[in-house]
């Protein structure tokens, strides 16, 4: 394979095509910078602009100083990339919890959190930042991550494309600096996790096409005859939101030097198209990646193959034909007809099922191993997280039946339900792919402080249930408060009182937030010190080992 | 043309949908298949470098 990169001058073709692709960028930047009609749009041209010129000086010192050394070896798995991932992950992580914690404080106590002289610090600003951060920055990061390595590992292949995976990744980080600057800034299309203006939308299809080319170009040049079912979960999740962000941001900017764009659609031909969008990020970004996750990490943690490979085939297949329905459960009582909110509440409802199976199949690799649950807290944390995906899974369809949501909707209780998902199933599973990645890449025996991890999973799941529970009651409380009426038949409550009534509730889910946060701080401090190399001397004797080559190239006795 | 469109999703939906169930399920269940299965199945536990046969 190395006989087909081209070197001129230490620089090979992948390269030379990424360094023109940022120039031809970095020359639009200049254009729309000089012809900015508004001071944003010239800040933003500005900030995108330094970031690339910085990007070719930093490629042109890294080509400076290769020598002879070939960069892209293909006889090795492209681990670097992976590790900066891992750290990306965990700066965007604490990033956006601490968001989380401050918005959590400004709903708690507006009197003590509200600054009117500084417009950044405004909750309707530092909301799309929390979400996101967490959403976007977070999670997005530990997919690019976990699907560069678990797609080298299964294919056996290095990644396809020398720089372009690096450009994949320096632009995704160069996307969420533009779109978290543009929300502080007041820059927004105002549609839920879709906020980032054109401009930002077109530099991410951008680099998206560069994943799925990357991707693809990997498995098409793979050693192994079977494409492993995690790597079909993450190009369902690239496919499928490279159609959702495309189509659900198709707008016409006013000017090519204005930050503002109009959307294509209309009325409820608009707000259907977002919820299409906003319910297949939670099922192709939140779920569809995130399971790709469990099918690779824990099998590999607890060395036996998955419960069954059967299932995960019909899993997968049902999971992404049904999902993709789902989006009109978020419009019922709207203008848009009946059969389609139907229709949304019954593919919702179906979704039970696949969810189901695949936790089960999760849950049940276990099976003949159950003792790595109390003697491993990564495989706990893993786990765990299925059970939380078997929860919210539950509570998402009873949510969308069109009666239960006439209380719940609009409500903290699906506030509740979102971050039982997203701190439960997303969160852990996260974690517990980055504890496992730093000790495999780095080539440790074992974390740095196994006692840690316990601490990590302890802090994080009582915070879980502080949220979770709170919401439910807050949530509760102010749908049967707001569908409330007097012997007169008016409505017993007013808005206020309503919001007074949370009050409590809001506390503990600060409280929860703060615990989760903990956690995930304990998390970084335990996984920087595993990757500098320290460990600590009175680990437990069952600390895991490093995956020794695992005594089950055969078939395992529960088989 | 709306109430065509939305009857043929409706009932045209159901038989397209049961159609690719079955298919998959086929395809998952066929026994010649699961020689595949298994092998793939053992793919994560499998540590080897890229250039290895």
């Amino acid at each position: 394979m190395s006989t087909t990169t081209l070197r001129k001058g230490g620089m090979d073709t992948s390269t030379v095509i990424v360094a023109t692709m940022l120039g031809i960028f970095a020359i639009l930047a200049v254009f729309i910078a000089g012809n900015a009609t508004d001071r944003l749009m010239g800040i933003h041209a500005t900030v995108f602009f330094a970031a690339v010129a910085a990007w070719l000086l930093g490629i042109g010192l890294w080509a400076g100083k290769l020598g002879d050394r070939d960069p892209f070896d293909q006889t090795k798995y492209e681990d670097t990339l992976v590790k900066f991932g891992i750290f990306t992950s965990m700066f965007w992580g604490i990033a956006g919890f601490l968001v989380g914690i401050v918005i959590a404080l400004q709903l708690t106590w507006p009197n003590i959190f509200y600054f009117e002289q500084w417009g950044f610090t405004n909750f309707g600003r530092l909301r799309p930042l929390h979400t996101s951060a967490v959403i976007f920055a977070f999670g997005g990061n530990v997919l690019l991550a976990t699907s560069f390595h678990v797609v080298q590992r299964t294919t056996r292949a290095r990644l396809f494309g020398g720089m372009l995976p690096w450009f994949v990744f320096w632009g995704y980080q160069l996307f969420i600096v533009i779109a978290a600057t543009g929300y502080l800034m007041g820059i927004t299309q105002s549609k839920e996790y879709a906020e980032p203006e054109w401009y930002a939308d077109l530099w991410l299809t951008v680099v998206w096409v560069a994943y799925l080319l990357v991707f693809l170009g990997t498995l098409w040049k793979r050693k192994e005859p079977h494409i492993y079912v995690a790597n079909w979960f993450y190009l369902s999740f690239i496919v499928t939101i490279a159609m959702l962000h495309i189509v659900n941001n198709l707008s016409l900017p006013v000017s090519l030097g204005s930050s503002k764009s109009y959307q294509l659609f209309a009325g409820v031909q608009d707000a259907l198209t977002q919820w299409w969008y906003g319910h297949n990020a939670v099922g192709f970004f939140l779920t569809t990646g995130f399971l790709a996750i469990m099918y690779y990490f824990i099998p590999k943690r607890v060395e036996r193959p998955v419960y069954s490979y059967r299932l995960s085939i019909v899993h997968f297949w049902s999971l992404i034909f049904i999902y993709i329905w789902a989006g009109p459960h978020h419009l019922h009582y709207t203008a848009l007809p009946q059969w389609a909110q139907t229709l949304g509440m019954t593919f919702s409802i179906m979704l039970w099922m696949p969810s189901w199976g695949g936790m089960i199949n999760g849950v049940m690799t276990l099976s003949g191993a159950w003792d790595k649950l109390r003697t491993d807290p990564v495989v706990r944390m893993m786990i765990v997280s299925l059970a939380f995906y078997g929860m919210s899974t539950f509570e998402g369809p009873l949510m969308s039946v069109r009666a239960v949501n006439s209380l719940s909707h609009y409500t903290e209780w699906g506030i509740g339900h979102v971050h039982s998902g997203a701190l439960g199933w997303v969160g852990f599973i996260s974690f517990g792919a980055l504890y496992c990645l730093t000790q495999w890449l780095w080539k440790r025996k074992s974390l740095y402080s196994v006692a840690l991890v316990e601490w990590h999973f302890w802090l994080a799941t009582i915070g879980i249930v502080f949220y979770m529970v709170s919401m439910w009651f807050a949530g509760i409380t102010e749908g049967l408060m707001w569908r409330a009426y007097n012997e007169f038949g008016f409505l017993e409550y007013s808005f206020v009182e309503t919001v007074e009534a949370k009050h409590i509730s809001y506390i503990i889910r600060m409280a929860g937030g703060l615990l989760y946060f903990s956690g995930a701080a304990i998390m970084v401090y335990n996984l920087v010190r595993t990757a500098i190399g320290h460990e600590r001397i009175n680990q437990p004797a069952s600390a895991p080992s490093v995956s020794s080559p695992p005594a089950a190239a055969s078939l395992q006795p529960a088989e | 043309m709306y109430e065509k469109l939305s009857h043929f999703a409706q009932t045209g939906g159901l038989i397209y949908f049961f159609a690719i169930f079955a298919v998959v399920l086929a395809y998952a269940l066929w026994p010649r298949n699961q020689k595949r299965f298994d092998e793939a199945a053992q793919l994560p536990l499998q540590d080897r470098e890229p250039g290895d046969e």
